[in-house]
């Protein structure tokens, strides 16, 4: 019981969370931080797990956007459907791409990867008949609320971060984990390291299509450049999981936390601080600082990726014992 | 049959820009087994070089001179200070490197666009517009100029890599980085240079394209991906690949745009790109045995 308590107390502060707060902002960050622990868990398991990095995360996501949005926008009905098909869709995309692309490995795969991702929102953006094209797709969002929103996605949070850990106890799990120390080694042990891959693939697929479903319900608009960006959903996805801990249960839900706390620190000029601070002390570099700032977010976002693979390859939760011993002085026993 | 013609001589002079752009990416595979994810931003930044020496009045041709060289130091710099450190980190991935150098992409797109914000420049010649007709067919001067210094440039990286002493040992490395090391080359010292090199040559590629083409920040990811696609067509690691696969790539884009419409332009080097995988994986490297 004692492992599964951090995660539980926080669950139990998630869950109570839209009582207290009531500002529609922040509950917008929560819900964008439970999405990413979808997208960041699934990435976890087929990279951390399984080994085989994924740059084109973004294919899946907007496979499950789409769905949502062309179910909607052809026939009429909910796009909650695509909650339902959304994932099965992306897997659906993912299984014949693992099945031709799991021929490569290491970094080939995930340049290959990348290229089903350009592949899919190239299609998306010349298939205007189907897609609607850069104009994209609009919807309705069904509640003016968010909180309906925040409990869907914290519910798939918590599906998502749970079927993990199903998954890396179970058998398949440790074939992953095989597969990505030694290939060959587990080939020869008698692992049908192809089809375990595609297993890895279809699972993590399945997930952020849902992720995507639910982006598209949720904020209710679409174009190919925002489902299927490179750096806003591929490399963020990455990040979320680097950042957490690569081959961990719980990274990615630390990861996510901090990269959607950083990127909309830099977003919005660290929440205003310096725009406060200028009009505090009524000077005006401080004034200037804060809307540079602002402009300069992707800048910060890509310093970030730098430094966080310099400093912390393994993650916080990955590198946990390292940080504990270098900044609070105690021993990774103790 | 003259649009064809046309086409063809496009493609082909295209083709020679691409040639250079592929050989940087493929001779930093060889060596250190990484796709650098850099390489447009890195070409990008060296298009901004020329567009501020045009406007001091300095013609493209010789802002070459002056952007390699700062290119290459910038190589030498991201690969000492910031690839090789992750050889030593002990990690789950080893893919830390390429995504190192999607960040640093990042940061350069987004450090140019800081400054020069992310209006479209355009670096403009005498020769910019200037073009020959030989039949029906026309030449753009800028482009064949570009094509020949591109082949000169080609031409130079292989005697530089058969015949000189650092040639070779970057292509021992690129063989076998262990048997290297204990031939007594300084491997680390090799993938710096490597690093260089590759920046330098694409600096190159970034000084002959601006004339012919827009300068914007963006630039960068689409000439990445480029050039990877070029590298795999062309067999990783392969020089003379890598000149196969950027006319290879140049031809089917000018076929693509004229024969489907611009819009399939990207389309037609992606397919190309998956086709080449599923049938010849290794490229024309496969062919070619160099």
């Amino acid at each position: 019981m004692k492992r599964n308590l951090y995660p539980l107390i926080f669950l139990g502060v998630v869950l109570g969370l839209p009582l207290v707060m009531r500002d529609n902002y922040y509950l917008h960050l929560m819900i964008l931080f439970l999405m990413w622990v979808v997208i960041g868990s699934a990435w976890n398991l087929i990279a951390g797990y399984t080994g085989q990095v994924s740059f084109g995360d973004a294919a899946f996501f907007g496979c499950g956007a789409y769905t949502a949005g062309l179910l909607s926008h052809h026939l009429g009905v909910s796009p909650w459907w695509g909650l339902a098909f959304g994932g099965f869709i992306a897997a659906a995309v993912g299984l014949p791409f693992g099945w031709i692309c799991f021929r490569m490995r290491g970094a080939y795969f995930a340049l290959a990867t990348l290229a089903l991702n350009e592949v899919l929102r190239q299609v998306a953006t010349i298939a205007e008949k189907f897609t609607g094209g850069m104009v994209g797709i609009l919807i309705m969002p069904s509640f003016t609320s968010k909180i309906p929103y925040y409990y869907i996605a914290l519910g798939m949070a918590v599906a998502s971060i749970a079927s993990l850990r199903w998954v890396v106890h179970s058998k398949p799990g440790y074939y992953f984990v095989s597969i990505r120390e030694d290939q060959d080694a587990a080939e020869s042990l008698g692992i049908n390291t192809h089809l375990y891959k595609m297993l890895s693939l279809a699972y993590a697929a399945f997930w952020t299509g849902i992720a995507g479903a639910l982006y598209m319900n949720y904020m209710g608009f679409i174009d190919p450049h925002v489902v299927f960006s490179l750096h806003d959903i591929s490399i963020m996805a990455i990040l979320v999981g680097i950042v957490g801990g690569v081959g961990t249960v719980y990274g990615p839900a630390v990861g996510a936390f901090l990269m959607v706390t950083v990127q909309e620190m830099f977003r919005s000029g660290f929440f205003g601080l310096f725009q406060w601070l200028g009009a505090l002390s009524g000077s005006e570099s401080l004034a200037k600082v804060a809307v540079v700032l602002t402009q300069a977010h992707v800048l910060g976002f890509g310093i970030l990726v730098v430094v966080v693979i310099l400093v912390l390859p393994n993650g916080i939760v990955g590198d946990w014992p390292k940080i504990r011993k270098r900044v609070f002085r105690l021993d990774a026993g103790a | 049959m003259d649009v064809f013609l046309q086409t063809i001589v496009a493609g082909v002079l295209k083709g020679g820009l691409y040639a250079l752009i592929g050989i940087g990416m493929t001779l930093i595979m060889g060596v250190m087994g990484i796709i650098n994810l850099a390489h447009g931003q890195l070409m990008m930044l060296a298009m901004y070089v020329t567009f501020v020496l045009s406007l001091m009045g300095v013609d493209p041709y010789i802002a070459l001179f002056i952007a390699m060289p700062l290119l290459f130091m910038l190589g030498v710099a991201i690969q000492k200070f910031l690839l090789n450190p992750l050889i030593k980190a002990e990690t789950i991935l080893p893919e830390n490197q390429v995504l190192m150098t999607v960040g640093i992409g990042m940061v350069l797109t987004e450090i140019v666009r800081f400054i020069f914000t992310s209006d479209y420049k355009s670096v403009t010649t005498t020769y910019s517009e200037r073009t020959i007709f030989l039949g029906n067919i026309s030449f753009s001067v800028a482009l064949m100029i570009a094509f020949v210094i591109a082949l000169a440039f080609t031409g130079v990286m292989f005697w530089f890599l058969l015949k000189t002493d650092l040639g070779r040992s970057i292509r021992a490395t690129a063989q076998d980085k262990d048997a290297a090391t204990l031939m007594g080359v300084n491997t680390g010292r090799i993938t710096v240079i490597t690093f260089g090199l590759g920046s330098g040559l694409v600096a190159a590629a970034g000084c002959l394209l601006a004339p012919v083409y827009y300068v914007f920040p963006d630039l960068g990811g689409p000439f990445t991906a480029k050039a990877f696609i070029i590298t795999i067509l062309g067999g990783l690691g392969s020089t003379v690949g890598a000149i196969f696969g950027g006319v290879t790539l140049g031809l089917a884009e000018s076929l693509g745009a004229t024969y489907f419409g611009m819009e399939y332009e990207d389309i037609v080097g992606l397919t190309i790109f998956i086709l080449v995988l599923l049938f010849l994986p290794g490229g024309f490297k496969r062919l070619t045995k160099v």
